[in-house]
């Protein structure tokens, strides 16, 4: 089990469309990955249902978990990651 | 031919088939099902793809920002925990239907129960999960129709997910049964200029495919007209169209007298829309959307660069921008989040902003930077003000940034009895005529069981913006129009009349008050005016002005 924490970028939080955005690739990683805010309980992060009931904010810290160990599952940290950081609101 | 009557919306006039918008399903019965499991599975899950294969096809038809929020609903529909849930009903024996709704309403609940943005994506997942039950259920999904051909669309009322998704190309005009003049429908009717009729109380029994005329201008409905009503409405959408088409001028009366018509925006995205219809500048820049579904303030540099991109559309020209107004429908968690039983009474507009003192100072700072930094003719103005105290506040605050024009918004009718004494101090002052007539009429502007009440139209109305017209002269200060009345082209001849220097409204009315206006001298304005505030009430009031603009009247007073 591969896992990362990191900071919300977004300035609206995950919700809307940093949550589809995220939802979306972790859907698309193609293996179990969770998403935990805090110490809260992890959800299932390819439910955009689950993602946007955690009423994670802008500063919040995740902690993301992918089913797996190695490159594979660090290049798929990466990815979600990045997204996470990333201030999607400011365009 | 039958006729209803409504509140119109805007001048335009329609013809064509009704559409109508279907109605949401009653909640599935919670039955057993007849169907052994494997086949309710595959029902479910085949609803569930089809109607998110729909909400993505759509999505990738409206594009922008109504694409990210429907295929955010297709993801909805095909949600892995919601799927767990829908499972673990139909291995209890329950229906698609029941299991689907039962699913959705749990997590419907729990986004409710957040409140705020999350409350309102509740609604989004009502429509999927409608419509997932619709196709169970093979019954048409509740929404807006399509027909495949230019329709009239009847609803009880549009949800603001229904009217992003409206494709202007086909719908010819708007009724509904309910809402006021300023609801959702109306606000949206108005800024893109779509024929509209609000608070039709027939409309529920009109039908798919029945003929109507909907003539706005007039508030009246005519079902199966005859072909001569048809013959004349189309003759009167196409000289509408050669007024939208006519040339833009700047606003001014029959005898000259310059009547700068401006634009009531609530984001720099719409400034060139405006400036293209012949907007002379911004008579109203609402800044609330900047902290809207914020938990924290924007910072001064997100609000500088805002600012700055709205003064870039307007070099040369005057532009009002309003400090935030919070509070009553709009209201704001970092400002002010007590409960109130009458928040329309309560802690808002330039209240809230001295409860929260840096919030003001900082979007006063924003502003400053901006105004430096571009060449429009920034003025700012503070929202209900309703003591010549609160107005001596504010000019001192705005002086204290160097802003050139700090003026008032006239809202409360304390500030407009008063404002011979509020424009002693204040720079100039902007009558908003929805607020002011919802606290003369003390009547629930947001109330549809009151709505009646809220017509600007009213002579106690007309009479107090008479006062602040009056004050305006006396002092030599700009009083401005920036309420939904200056968009009525006969209610902007008598506002002009009362005393109004520059009318401000939705970009949508600037052609039809523009030609309005050239109608009249400012003698005239000021006998149509005079003929309302005689009036008794507001229905009377219009007629008296509309009877004051007749030839005959004209000459019978000039002679």
């Amino acid at each position: 089990m591969a896992t990362r924490t990191v900071r919300i970028g977004s300035s609206h939080g995950l919700h809307a469309r940093p949550a589809k955005l995220f939802t979306q690739a972790a859907k698309d990683a193609g293996v179990p990955v969770t998403i935990a805010k805090g110490s809260g309980k992890p959800v299932n992060a390819a439910s955009i249902l689950g993602v946007i009931a955690l009423a994670v904010e802008h500063g919040d810290y995740v902690t993301l978990s992918v089913d797996g160990e190695g490159a594979a599952a660090e290049g798929t940290l990466d990815t979600l990651s990045e997204l996470l950081v990333t201030d999607h609101d400011e365009q | 031919m039958t006729a209803f009557q409504g509140i119109g919306i805007g001048q335009g006039i329609a013809v064509g088939p009704v559409a109508r918008m279907a109605d949401p399903l009653p909640a599935p019965a919670d039955v057993a099902s007849t169907l052994d499991l494997a086949t309710e599975t595959e029902r479910a899950n085949t609803s569930l793809a089809a109607v998110a294969r729909e909400l993505e096809a759509r999505g990738a038809a409206a594009g922008g920002a109504a694409r990210d929020v429907l295929e955010a609903q297709a993801m909805m529909a095909e949600d892995p925990t919601l799927a767990e849930e829908i499972a673990t009903r139909l291995a209890d024996g329950k229906t698609a239907e029941w299991a689907v709704h039962a699913a959705f309403a749990s997590f419907r609940d729990q986004l409710a129960a957040m409140g705020g943005y999350l409350g309102e994506r509740a609604a989004d997942l009502d429509d999927v999960s409608q419509r997932v039950i619709a196709d169970l259920m093979g019954v048409p999904a509740p929404g807006v129709p399509s027909p495949g051909h230019p329709f009239i669309l009847v609803a009880r009322d549009l949800a603001p997910a229904d009217t992003a998704l409206l494709d202007l190309d086909l719908v010819l005009g708007l009724v509904t049964s309910d809402g006021g003049p300023t609801s959702h429908t109306a606000i949206l009717a108005r800024e893109k200029s779509i024929v509209a009729i609000v608070g039709v109380v027939g409309a529920a029994e009109l039908t798919d495919g029945t003929t109507l005329v909907v003539d706005a201008a007039a508030g009246e409905v005519t079902v199966d007209p005859t072909p001569e009503l048809i013959a004349a409405t189309e003759q009167r959408i196409a000289d509408r169209l050669a007024l939208v088409n006519a040339p833009v001028v700047p606003g001014a009366l029959a005898d000259g007298t310059p009547v700068p018509l401006l634009a009531n925006l609530g984001s720099a995205e719409h400034a060139d829309a405006a400036a293209e219809l012949g907007a002379e500048g911004v008579g109203l820049f609402r800044t609330e959307f900047l902290f809207l579904d914020q938990a924290l303030a924007p910072t001064v540099e997100q609000q500088r660069a805002h600012y700055e991109k709205l003064l870039n559309a307007f070099p040369g020209q005057k532009v009002v921008v309003r400090v935030l107004d919070a509070g009553a429908d709009k209201p704001l968690a970092f400002l002010n989040d007590a409960h109130e039983d009458n928040p329309a009474l309560g802690l808002r507009g330039l209240r809230a902003l001295r409860a929260s003192e840096d919030i003001l100072r900082e979007q006063l700072t924003a502003l400053a930077q901006a105004d430096a930094a571009t060449d429009a003719d920034l003025w700012v103005m503070a929202p209900m003000v309703s003591t010549v105290e609160e107005t001596k506040y504010f000019m001192a605050i705005a002086a204290e940034y160097g802003l050139k024009t700090p003026g008032v918004m006239v809202e409360v009718p304390s500030s407009a009895l008063l404002a011979d004494r509020v424009l002693a101090h204040a720079g100039f002052a902007s009558i908003g005529t929805n607020d002011l007539t919802q606290y003369t009429l003390a009547a629930d502007r947001l109330l549809g069981s009151v709505g009646a009440f809220q017509d600007p139209w009213h002579p106690a109305v007309l009479r107090l913006v008479q006062l602040v017209g009056e004050a305006g002269q006396h002092h030599g200060k700009p009083v401005g129009i920036c309420g939904e009345a200056a968009a009525d082209p006969l209610l902007a001849v008598v506002l002009v009349g009362l005393g109004a220097t520059t009318l401000s409204m939705s970009p949508s009315a600037l052609a039809d008050v523009r030609h309005s206006l050239q109608q009249y001298t400012l003698d005239d304005a000021r006998r149509i005016a005079a003929a309302a505030l005689a009036a008794d009430g507001a229905a009377e009031a219009r007629a008296a002005a509309t009877a004051a603009t007749t030839p005959e009247m004209k000459e019978a007073t000039s002679s």
